[in-house]
């Protein structure tokens, strides 16, 4: 039970951490200015000066159209084909870093605008391509770890239910005799409701012990990952906040798991026989 | 304290357990209830422990008709019932002191006030020495008497007993007789259920003999008995 509450959680945390990671890796999106396929090397280098002279950035590169075909030779492979071109199809290209404040969405749009604006530019690109392909893949995983933490919850509450139910099973004469005094339903009903959160409150520590030892265990490797990708990628822990919900939640399903085996088995228990003709 | 008027109870499968039964009981009268094997006596303790609801009629039990109470008020009913069972239904993985408690603590009576209602019960008994065993280890004759004790602990105005001779021999059966009839004197109204008729023969009280679920003798208090309204 443990285990089925531990596993959704560390995969949120898991989601969790990814997205803090792509939300710092947005802001360092790049942008790429194509050069009318008139603009000679002259008017470009022209208008690199300019545009890395602006405050907004940070790093320039241009890429002339016979580097770029070369490149393009090399890794598309169409070698043979490329050379059936009368003349090269590719434009000039200048790859500009945004400066560190201007890396939000409004800055990079009102950079786009400015570089958009200059005489020779023909497009200008934000590659964000892989970034919204990132967002979409991160948040298909979390309706899938919510589809999953859902399908354990109700495990959660079946296990429990059943445990229950068993206990319920071994008291039947109590119960019986209880009833017959004068015993209410809740009275009746009240310890098998403590006994199901108390299995979940268990459950919820097992679940957060069981956490907090796999983090320990996964943060050096992760740590000494992140830092060959220069990431400060790290797996965060359950705060108080965390660990207190994640209890509370364990408790909550024990006692919806109790009480779906109290209604379902107690409540069937009544005294229907006393003894004798 | 118990009225039964024109209470007819049918099963589903056509069979009448019970038909037109009439009768009254007064505070402190202690009757029998007998009759043969499925003349419906265990049908009229369960009308009268809300166990069972008649097919028509009214049963009446401390100034309430029990028909139509709603399921939630059946404990706080059965709360002023003491029920003596023929198989004493103790729980035998408790101590003598914690079964007869059990009335005490579903009523949430604090721990003081019920240990000297469990002694005081268990003395009446005759059991205050035994309050530490587990009911196992008592002979037949002492478990029907922790039943009792557990069935009189929170002084109920009603005590019902279900054959509770059944099993026992004929002194230890006088005993707990007496005891019964010691209830009815301080003002219990008591009924019991029972098929050995030389026993009730020799108590010479008021017998209510059912046949085929028929009321055919006791219906009206016996003259001179120890009735009273």
């Amino acid at each position: 039970m443990g285990v089925a509450l531990a596993l959704p959680v560390a995969l949120l945390l898991l989601l969790t951490s990814l997205q803090g990671v792509s939300a710092g890796w947005e802001s360092s999106a790049r942008v790429t200015a194509y050069m009318k396929q008139d603009a000679s090397l002259e008017q470009t280098r022209k208008l690199a000066g300019e545009i890395g002279s602006d405050g907004r950035v940070t790093e320039l590169e241009l890429v002339d159209k016979d580097q770029a075909l070369a490149e393009f030779r090399a890794s598309s492979g169409l070698d043979e084909a490329l050379d059936y071109l009368e003349e090269n199809p590719l434009p000039h290209t200048l790859l500009i870093t945004p400066e560190e404040n201007t890396r939000s969405a409004d800055g990079v749009a009102a950079l786009v605008t400015f570089i958009e604006g200059m005489d020779g530019v023909e497009r200008v690109q934000v590659d964000l391509g892989w970034l919204q392909r990132l967002n979409a893949m991160t948040d298909l995983l979390a309706r899938a770890i919510w589809a999953l933490a859902i399908l354990l919850a109700a495990a959660v509450v079946l296990v429990i239910g059943n445990t229950v139910r068993l206990s319920i099973e071994s008291r039947r004469d109590e119960i019986l005799v209880a009833k017959l005094v004068g015993g209410t339903d809740g009275f009746v009903r009240r310890p098998f409701l403590y006994t199901g959160a108390w299995f979940g409150l268990g459950g919820g520590v097992v679940a957060w012990i069981l956490l907090q030892a796999s983090l320990w265990w996964l943060s050096g490797p992760v740590e000494r990952l992140a830092g060959l990708y220069r990431s400060d990628f790290s797996l965060n822990g359950l705060g108080v906040d965390g660990i207190l919900a994640l209890i509370i939640v364990a408790m909550l399903l024990g006692w919806l798991g109790a009480w779906v085996a109290v209604k379902r088995h107690l409540d069937d228990i009544e005294p229907g026989e006393i003894a004798g003709g | 304290m118990i009225e039964f008027r024109q209470v007819t109870k049918r099963y589903d499968s056509d069979h009448t357990a019970l038909r037109q039964v009439n009768f009254h009981m007064g505070r402190g009268e202690l009757a029998f209830l007998t009759g043969h094997s499925g003349a419906g006596k265990s049908t009229l303790l369960k009308l009268l422990m809300v166990m069972e609801r008649p097919s028509a009629g009214e049963v009446v039990v401390g100034g309430q008709v029990l028909n139509r109470l709603p399921r939630r008020q059946i404990p706080y009913i059965r709360r002023h019932i003491g029920v003596v069972f023929q198989n004493h239904q103790l729980l035998f993985d408790r101590t003598v002191f914690d079964n007869v408690a059990m009335p005490l603590e579903v009523m949430g009576a604090s721990p003081r006030d019920a240990g000297r209602r469990v002694r005081a019960a268990l003395d009446k008994v005759g059991l205050l020495s035994k309050e530490k065993m587990n009911p196992l280890q008592l002979s037949g004759g002492e478990q029907q008497r922790v039943g009792i004790a557990r069935a009189v602990v929170n002084k109920p105005p009603l005590l019902l007993a279900d054959e509770p001779t059944g099993n026992l021999d004929p002194k230890l059966s006088a005993d707990i007789m007496n005891l019964f009839a010691q209830f009815s004197q301080v003002g219990v109204t008591v009924l019991i259920a029972s098929h050995d008729l030389a026993l009730i023969n020799e108590m010479g009280r008021r017998t209510l003999t059912l046949d085929h679920g028929n009321l055919i003798a006791g219906g009206t208090p016996l003259q001179g008995g120890a009735s009273g309204n």
